[in-house]
């Protein structure tokens, strides 16, 4: 047997299993569940952002032929144990319970807030039911900023709470005020920062099934199957065993699918009530109005340094806009201001986290949460720095990199999970030495300087970064060799995209020397497993794939027993390879894995030769510990358009580094993603509202995501600094591309437009925004 | 209840009669009336692309037209496009090779456009830009494109593109 596993299929760019039915169109989606008598929901949604819900009026709705039943808050109350969902994790933080009811009643508190339900025949008499519902309300006043919204004087955001200071939080250590006295040079500046939504291209949806002996069986386009469990076991009010949570092909999460929202619970409540099998799926307009996304961050920042352009201390205010209630917890905020130290030695640092409750969808994390931001600041400072000492940007960052000789990095911030802060592994130097190379960062003067005299804007951008990656506490992963020699793996870990089945299939393969197309992998389903947790945090390479990697093994283990027993050799001579265990050298001297699963499957009577537990199966809850650190360094060029202020993104040059890699394929698909997620938050998504809080974008057509044509080819360089905190030596790598993407391509924009000296706070940088900052510059006499 | 209409739609070489309702748009009727769920619907307003099927060979937004627009004409969707054995075809085999999908959602749509764009090229290289240009109608939030990209121009060179 190969104890590294990275000698056989483990590092190599393999195709993926989950590719061929894919690709014929024999996915299976959430939409393309067939059921024996499926009914079909449309939900009644809030038109206004804030208001007093004084009546509804369903009598029309429910008289249409073809509907079957309507629900409102008090008919579906009955059904449930709790008056709202429980979904915010723990936090010191939180001030105010601000969970989501199934149904609003009472008062509504953004638009497409679900009201009340329709379950018809088809989608289009539901949502023709929908549109006979009369709602008659008392408009209430809107919070729609979140600095503005914290103010003594703000309107309330929901009349239940006494204030809109949803949660406060201190990060602190060092000693700033000391730091600041002694400053040679303090920038200060303030950033608003938009991030739009996840915007999975399938749209959230679920069904639902009662069977005849009172199971329900949910399918849920989720991240976390095994979190939606938990709250349906808790909000239905039944015991564990009743309830299965599947999550099928799932087409995209990138964060708000991980959130539990009201939908996924009154479907099931409903279909209980009915005993017919009920299906709701998410269009899109839903998707932009009912979805959480991530949203307003403002921040007041302000950062010292010495002569020498060494960071002393940050200090500063982040006011976030948290929407109209809990949906998950303060993670995203929290991440963002820690997110902020990046790379860099920074000694003192005081933030006061304030989080608004505002009249829009409620907040959460999409990928990246929330570190994209405190990345951008954190570069923005080091930039404005870098110009007030007369240094250049990759200098002034140079001089605050972290040093290798310095690693592991202990800052002290206490995390969620108790631990201290620290950075595992990475030479971020060296990163950023890598990137500036494959760049030609030390040439780009003269490309620019040509451009220049033929009157094009070129710019240049560089940042560096981190991710804390797989976070625990733990995964789940099992596997199991039947008498037929095929290898069954199950996890708690669940897929959008992500090529979670590959990546298992890949480690396994590599411990038992086989072909990962030979092991059947089942992720998602809480009745193939029933511990599990699932996706976020860019988590599961590190802590199912070392589940299944300690499981394989010790299964290797016990085969090798078993079969020096059967072979009358020593386990130490004996190898694995593509199904067979075998002595060193004597490759038919042999038994099959088939062999060995069927002798330790016992016969009736008989005892298990060599007195062995029966079985070859093994599972592994993986606790990670505490978070593994991946780490990155982008540059980008840009060609910028004074006239339109259009901005196009010439070149794009990445050096990432996740520790080891299990399929480098793979990794590259999730950074390039990444990157390109982080190009749209940076110059084109911008989820919009008018004052009143309705939504202003809310089709393609508006929204605009990043297409083919203006995205660059990026170039991805690697380093593999394995981490010694878990056994295969990886981390995260799905969200870590996001994260460097803003702050590199501002960078790049102000370095194009220097002699202006545009300063960029707020993103998106719409060509309408830039040209505004233009035109003020040259009023102010500059010419570009 | 709403008229039905009569139609007879041809996709991937047989012939389907239903009854329809005039305001069910083709996506739906390959979805929901003759269970062809390959064709996905991403945004039902005619930008995402994921929807994307041939009508006579023009690449159609499924969820712009009407299942009554289409009868007596024919459709190629994404489960036409691989052997009747399963052996995926270069436009497929491409994209795995390219890692041009990840969740799969999208990928259909995009299928189907690189198939019109090899029968539109009359046997010539395509370059990068252009292929950039054809896909930039099809929305994909999982690759960053490069995949796809990379794929399309495999099987856009004058050497593959008499292969199917
Ligand atoms: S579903 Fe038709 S273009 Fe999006
Ligand atoms: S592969 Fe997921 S949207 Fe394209």
């Amino acid at each position: 047997m190969t104890d590294n596993p990275f000698q056989s299929w483990m590092s190599k760019s393999v195709p993926r299993v989950e590719d061929d039915r894919l690709l014929q169109g024999r996915g299976k989606f959430l939409d393309d569940i067939r059921l024996d008598r499926l009914l079909m929901a449309a939900f009644v949604r809030s038109p206004v952002a804030h208001a007093i819900l004084k009546k509804i009026n369903l009598d029309a709705a429910r008289a249409l032929p073809g509907v079957r039943a309507v629900f409102s808050y008090n008919d579906l109350r009955p059904l449930l144990s709790l008056d709202r969902i429980p979904l915010a994790l723990p936090s010191g933080a939180i001030r105010f319970d601000v969970d989501p009811p199934a149904l609003a009643h009472e008062e509504i508190c953004y638009v497409g807030e679900p009201i009340a339900v329709v379950i018809a025949e088809t989608r289009a008499i539901a949502e023709d039911a929908v549109a006979l519902v009369e709602l008659e309300f008392d408009p209430l006043p809107v919070v729609m900023d979140p600095r503005d919204g914290v103010d003594k004087d703000a309107p309330k955001a929901r009349l239940d709470c006494p204030d809109n200071l949803v949660a406060r939080h201190v990060l602190k250590y060092g000693n700033g005020e000391a730091a600041f006295a002694a400053a040679a040079h303090r920038v200060k500046d303030c950033f608003r920062l938009n991030k739009g939504g996840g915007h999975s291209m399938e749209p959230r949806g679920i069904v639902a099934r009662v069977d005849d002996d009172d199971l329900l069986t949910v399918w849920d386009s989720t991240q976390m199957p095994h979190r939606a469990k938990a709250i349906l076991v808790n909000a239905l009010g039944l015991s564990e065993e009743k309830v299965r949570v599947i999550a099928p092909d799932v087409g995209g999460g990138f964060g708000p699918k991980a959130v539990f929202h009201p939908e996924e619970l009154v479907i099931p409540a409903v279909a209980l009530k009915l005993r017919t099998p009920v299906k709701w799926a998410e269009d899109r307009f839903e998707s932009f109005t009912a979805t959480v996304q991530e949203r307003v961050q403002i921040w007041d920042m302000e950062a010292a340094f010495d002569a020498e352009g060494k960071l002393l201390a940050i200090r500063g205010q982040l006011f976030h806009d948290h929407g109209a209630a809990t949906p998950y917890g303060v993670a995203l905020p929290y991440n963002a201001a820690t997110n902020l130290i990046g790379p860099y030695a920074l000694p003192a640092y005081d933030l006061e986290i304030l989080m608004c409750l505002t009249n829009m969808v409620p907040a959460c994390p999409t990928r990246g949460a929330g570190r994209p931001q405190g990345t951008f600041v954190m570069e923005r400072l080091l930039d404005r720095a870098a110009d007030e000492l007369g240094l250049a940007r990759e200098e002034i960052r140079q001089r605050n990199l972290i040093p290798l000789e310095q690693m592991p990095y202990t800052i002290p911030v206490i995390m969620r999970d108790g631990s201290t802060m620290t950075y595992d592994s990475g030479d971020y130097p060296e990163c950023q030495r890598r990137v500036l190379e494959a760049a030609g960062w030390s040439e780009f003067d003269k490309r620019r300087d040509a451009a220049r005299r033929d009157g094009r804007f070129l710019g240049i951008g560089l940042s560096n970064y981190v991710e804390g990656t797989g976070r625990g506490p733990f995964e789940s992963a099992s596997i199991r060799v039947g008498p037929s020699g095929k290898i069954m793996v199950s996890s708690g870990a669940t897929a959008q995209g992500q090529g979670v089945k590959s990546m298992l299939a890949q480690i396994s393969a590599g411990v038992l020397g086989m072909n990962p197309k030979d092991v059947h992998v089942v992720d998602g389903d809480t009745n193939a497993t029933v511990l599990g947790l699932g996706a976020f945090a860019s988590r599961q390479a590190v802590t199912a794939g070392n589940a299944i990697y300690l499981a394989t093994r010790r299964v290797a283990e016990k085969a090798r027993a078993m079969a020096a027993h059967m072979l009358e050799a020593s386990a130490d001579d004996l190898e694995i390879a593509d199904g067979n265990i075998f002595v060193k050298g004597v490759p038919q001297l042999k038994v099959t894995l088939g062999d060995v699963s069927k002798a330790l499957s016992g016969m009736p009577g008989y005892a298990i030769p060599g007195g062995m537990e029966p079985g070859l199966e093994a599972a592994v809850d993986f606790q990670p510990g505490p978070l593994t650190y991946t780490n990155g360094s982008h540059v980008a060029e840009v060609e910028v358009d004074p006239d339109t202020g259009a901005v196009k993104i010439t070149r794009y040059v990445v050096v990432h580094d996740c520790g080891r890699m299990i399929n480098p394929m793979m990794v590259e698909g999730q950074v390039l993603g990444g990157v390109v997620h982080g190009i749209g938050a940076t110059l084109l998504e911008w989820m919009r509202y008018d004052d009143q809080g309705q939504p202003a974008t809310v089709t393609y057509a508006d929204y605009l995501l990043p297409t083919c044509d203006v995205v660059p080819r990026i170039e991805i360089h690697h380093m593999e600094s394995p981490t010694p905190l878990n056994p295969l030596g990886v981390k995260g790598a799905a969200e870590s591309g996001t994260i460097g993407a803003p702050a590199v391509i501002v960078s790049a924009i102000e370095d194009a437009l220097r002699p202006l000296k545009i300063r960029i706070r707020d993103l998106p940088v719409t060509p309408a925004r830039l040209r505004a900052l233009i035109a003020a510059a040259q009023g102010k006499g500059a010419a570009p | 209840m709403p008229e039905l209409y009569p139609v007879k739609i041809h996709v991937n070489g047989t012939t389907y009669e239903r009854r329809v309702e005039p305001r069910m748009h083709l996506a739906d009727f390959l979805r929901h009336e003759i269970d062809l769920t390959g064709t996905h619907i991403g945004c039902e307003h005619g930008v995402c692309g994921a929807c994307t099927v041939l009508v006579d060979g023009a690449s159609v937004r499924s969820c712009l037209m009407l299942a009554v627009q289409t009868d007596g004409r024919s459709v190629d969707t994404v489960e036409g496009v691989a052997a009747a054995d399963g052996t995926l075809n270069p436009v497929q085999a491409a994209l795995s090779k390219h890692h041009g999908l990840q969740c799969g959602f999208c990928t259909p749509g995009i299928i189907m456009t690189i198939t019109e764009m090899r029968k539109e090229s009359g046997g010539r290289q395509w370059t990068e830009d252009e292929v950039r240009a054809a896909l930039s109608g099809n929305l994909c939030r999982c690759t960053g494109y490069q995949g796809m990209v990379d794929a399309a121009l495999e099987v856009l060179t004058p050497l593959n593109l008499g292969r199917d």
